[in-house]
């Protein structure tokens, strides 16, 4: 088996489509023969892209081994880069994303111009990268007008940028579809429909939920990390549940997924989220929204933390007292969230991972790149991560957080004056009635 | 002209022995036959390989699918029956055109709701042809689920688009009913939660040897919905914005269809893009300025009339959409002074016009120089998959989608045009996301407020009393 694996390695140093799909074929085979000894074993990359450093140092383990080692020793340099990023501060992990995105959609396309021997359409390349562009633009000019509201201000340039953003923004986009039109050429015109479909289902997907990440972010670090590691830990205690328990395959799309690794990934990553959280809600530059200081010129995370992050005395129901013992907990509000942001993790989550492995056999690719040594390409590691971002982000702007108070200011002052007086009117009296307002206290 | 001429007589004939073509699900039996040099070997390989090799093979080697019915009424054909067959398509085509711009005209008339529902009626019949020619390319009909799935993510995207747009203008009649409240508040939500079901139940359905056209289904689907359904419901906004919004750019692009037509017909020689042979640079140009001239003149018409002119709102003491209003310094007569050399021609020192007027040459300029693009790329997605038309809903015009495929780009740039340009965002949304937030945020924002209307004088500082 192992010998097997490793001939195929060594043989498919180059990445044809053909070698891609035997390649594939005798993977199943090897995967399903391990399945039956309930051992899952990572897949092998098809470029043996390990630095020779660990190449070296591991040369005496056998080669099933080693792959497990190369995987381990991956996971961990990652999930280091992950806690110096966090160190570095907002701005850094803004750019992360942005490369995370921007790596994500090559792969993406890439996998597209395979798929339909594309190669030399023209125009093509060109196209798909200004549309991610055009995209990028307008999300991350809206996000610049929200966030930094009187840094745009102050500009003249960024304020008129600012203030006919969308039109701007369509006017680019317009300008690359009458490219797209203008492109098409004879004998082409189904697959430059195809690679446009193509493109624009990527854009969906990976850009917008990507600028969900980064709203998260600016809600809060904590609403950033806490999500991301848990679908992180919900991947690694699925693995080892089903390793040592695994017995049940859960869904044909992913033999090697069984229900003990689920459930038992499931409790696992509500406990971890509970602890971290715990630990999390005590500092406040993670749990403060991210400001863009004017004064300083940099991001601060500076605040007095809300009542989410506020240790609360909470009375146990009976049946648990009896079992711990203690009459009442203190526990921050935002753990109960939490245990909300862990549940869709480790139950939804899975299924970004079902889809993208869905997708993956129906193009008969094993990763979608090559990037991370036995890991496969970004995509591979981020995508259960997608889902996850627009739930927490649909989550805090239902549950959590109204509409942004200095936006709505900022869309009321763009009003006409008879308009924003109705408006003053109608606010005035809702907070009479509600008893917020008296009229004693208006007084200058 | 004569070019046309052949169009034409193989436009009829391709609806002719169509006519004769059984229903669909045989269709792919008889494209089907068109690969016969792999179709004994495809019996063993998978199916999916099989449309691999679709994908990647040239346009030319892929089998045409031939259009279905003859839709034209009996009526019509007994009354054409006796005019040659080019005269007859020619007419039909006439009769059909003058049909549907009466029933705009009568969907006017009844109002903002019919207009509406007539826009929702649309999406719907555009979003089934374009699926349905998914379906017969891909041969998918017998996948499992997976009508039931594109016509539930359908009803998500528009739960999702209405609710916002509910919230936004009947914020009236919300704050009365209490589901609705819940409904409301916790949109997001659950449109997001509904989505998810339909993803979930897409990846559970994912069957082993249809995994590359599943999807494809999904991939098309979801174009298909963010082509159609987000610009269907920037066409609702524009209409809210007052129906002269909605009016008028329709009107522009259906002008510029017409007289670029007239053009073509009588001056065309040069032809503009290789993607459609008839269409030609005098028909452009001249379609061009006559859309413009156009647009002036209904912009003129209409901005007199309040029923076209003012915001569409919801009264909910008459449970009904009123439009009554002070119409807005767009649509009152201003002078403006000529420059020069209009001046000379003209004879006049000033024009009264309405500022609108301006708007709705930039309007018009868009509908007659990009709307085509639309046109185009409609027509190269038919030639890519190898239909003449979209559907067969209209006789002489094909689909729905036929229709309308210039108008879409059209709605999006009224839609980013009003939004820049005109009017800042709607207050009754900002008003109702105020009323959202937590107490201690009202009375900052309520503060802050307050100062800046008395800074500003609109608001006189003795008026202390609530």
């Amino acid at each position: 088996m192992t010998e097997l694996r490793q001939r195929t390695v060594r043989e498919d140093a180059l990445p044809e489509d053909k070698e891609l799909e035997s390649e594939a074929k005798i993977d199943g085979e090897t995967a399903s023969d391990s399945e039956s000894r309930a051992e899952p074993a990572p897949p092998p990359a098809s470029i043996d892209d390990t630095p020779e450093v660990l190449n070296r140092a591991l040369s005496n383990l056998s080669s099933r081994w080693k792959n497990w080692w190369v995987r381990g020793i991956l996971t961990l340099a990652m999930i280091a880069f992950f806690f110096i990023i966090i160190y570095l501060g907002p701005m850094v992990l803004m750019m992360i994303v942005m490369c995370v995105q921007i790596k994500c959609f090559h792969e993406i396309i890439t996998i597209g111009y395979n798929v339909y021997h594309s190669y030399d359409l023209p125009w093509f390349r060109t196209l798909s990268w200004y549309f991610l562009l055009c995209v990028n633009y307008f999300f991350y000019g809206e996000t610049v007008t929200d966030y930094f509201f009187t840094l745009v201000q102050r500009e003249e340039p960024l304020r008129i940028l600012s203030k006919y953003h969308r039109f701007i923004s369509f006017t680019l986009y317009l300008t690359g579809f009458c490219m797209f039109v203008l492109s098409l050429v004879k004998k082409h015109y189904r697959l430059q429909f195809y690679m446009f479909g193509w493109t624009h289902v990527t854009l969906l997907i990976v850009v917008t939920q990507s600028h969900l990440v980064i709203h998260n972010l600016f809600e809060g670090m904590i609403w950033f990390i806490v999500p991301i590691s848990c679908v992180i830990c919900n991947d690694i205690m699925a693995y080892m549940f089903g390793f040592f328990f695994g017995r049940t395959p859960l869904i044909k799309l992913s033999p090697k997924k069984t229900w003990e690794g689920f459930i038992g990934g499931f409790f696992a990553t509500v406990v971890f989220g509970l602890l971290l959280s715990y630990v999390m809600s005590g500092y406040r530059c993670f749990v403060c929204p991210v400001e863009y200081n004017n004064d300083t010129n940099s991001f601060t995370v500076d605040c007095e933390p809300s009542d989410l992050f506020r240790l609360q005395e909470y009375n146990i129901p009976g049946l648990i007292q009896s079992v711990i013992g203690w009459k009442t907990v203190r526990m921050y509000p935002f753990q109960i969230h939490s245990i909300a942001l862990s549940t869709f993790a480790s139950l939804i989550g899975p299924f970004g991972g079902f889809f993208a492995s869905g997708f993956k056999r129906a193009f008969k690719i094993k990763d979608f790149a090559n990037t991370i040594p036995g890991h496969g390409g970004i995509m591979d590691r981020f995508d259960c991560q997608y889902l996850m971002a627009t739930f927490v982000n649909v989550y805090i702007a239902s549950f959590i957080r109204g509409p942004n108070p200095s936006k709505l200011i900022q869309q009321f002052l763009t009003l006409r004056p008879d308009q924003q007086l109705h408006i003053f009117n109608t606010l005035k009296s809702h907070l009479t009635d509600k008893g917020i307002l008296m009229s004693t206290m208006e007084d200058e | 002209m004569t070019r046309e001429l052949d169009m034409l007589e193989l436009r009829h004939r391709g609806a002719g022995p169509g006519g004769a073509v059984t229903p669909p699900p045989r269709e792919g039996e008889a494209a089907g036959g068109d690969h016969e040099t792999e179709s004994t070997s495809d019996k063993e390989t998978d199916i999916d390989d099989r449309y691999g090799d679709l994908d990647s093979r040239g346009d030319s080697d892929v089998a045409e699918i031939p259009p279905s019915l003859d839709r034209t009424p009996e009526i019509l054909k007994k009354a054409l029956s006796g005019l040659s067959s080019r005269w007859k398509n020619w007419w039909i085509r006439g009769i059909l055109t003058l049909t549907m711009i009466s029933l705009f005209f009568l969907i006017i008339y009844m109002g903002s709701f019919m207009l509406m529902l007539l826009v929702l009626g649309i999406q719907v019949k555009c979003f089934h042809e374009i699926i349905t020619i998914g379906y017969r390319v891909y041969h998918s009909y017998d996948l499992p689920w997976f009508r039931t799935l594109s016509w539930y993510f359908l009803l998500c995207v528009n739960y999702f688009f209405y609710g916002e747009t509910v919230a936004d203008y009947f914020a009236t009649f919300v704050q009365r009913e209490e589901q609705l409240q819940f409904l409301i508040r916790y949109h997001r939500f659950i449109s997001f939660a509904l989505y998810l079901a339909g993803f979930c139940m897409f990846v559970l359905s994912l069957v082993k040897k249809h995994y590359r056209l599943q999807f494809y289904m999904f991939a098309w689907t979801h174009v298909t919905l963010l082509i159609i359904v987000t610009q269907s419901h920037l066409v609702i906004q524009n209409l809210f914005e007052g129906m002269i919004w909605f009016l008028v750019p329709i009107s522009s692009v259906i002008c510029n269809d017409i007289t670029a037509y007239l053009f073509g017909f009588f001056f065309g020689r040069t032809p503009l893009i290789k993607l459609s042979p008839k269409k030609t640079w005098e028909g452009f140009i001249g379609g061009f300025f006559s859309t413009v001239i156009f647009g002036f003149i209904a912009a003129c018409l209409l901005s007199k009339y309040q029923y076209f002119v003012c915001p569409v709102e919801y009264r909910s003491d008459i449970n009904s959409f009123v439009t009554e209003c002070e119409p807005s310094e767009l649509f009152q007569l201003q002078s403006y002074s000529l420059p020069p050399f209009l001046k000379a021609v003209l004879r006049r020192e000033t024009v009264s016009l309405y500022p609108f007027q301006i708007h709705s040459i930039a309007l018009s300029t868009f509908a007659s120089l990009i709307g085509p693009f639309g046109g185009f790329f409609a027509s190269g997605f038919k030639r890519a998959f190898k239909i003449k038309d979209f559907a067969n809903t209209i006789p002489g015009h094909g689909g729905i989608v036929d229709r309308f495929d210039c108008q879409y780009l059209m709605a999006t740039f009224v839609h980013v045009y009003i939004t820049s340009f005109i009017r800042g965002p709607n207050p009754s949304r900002v008003l109702q996301q105020l009323l959202v937030l937590q107490p201690e945020q009202q009375l900052n924002i309520y503060k802050t407020l307050k100062t800046h209307l008395i800074e500003k004088g609109i608001l006189q500082p003795t008026l202390k009393v609530s």
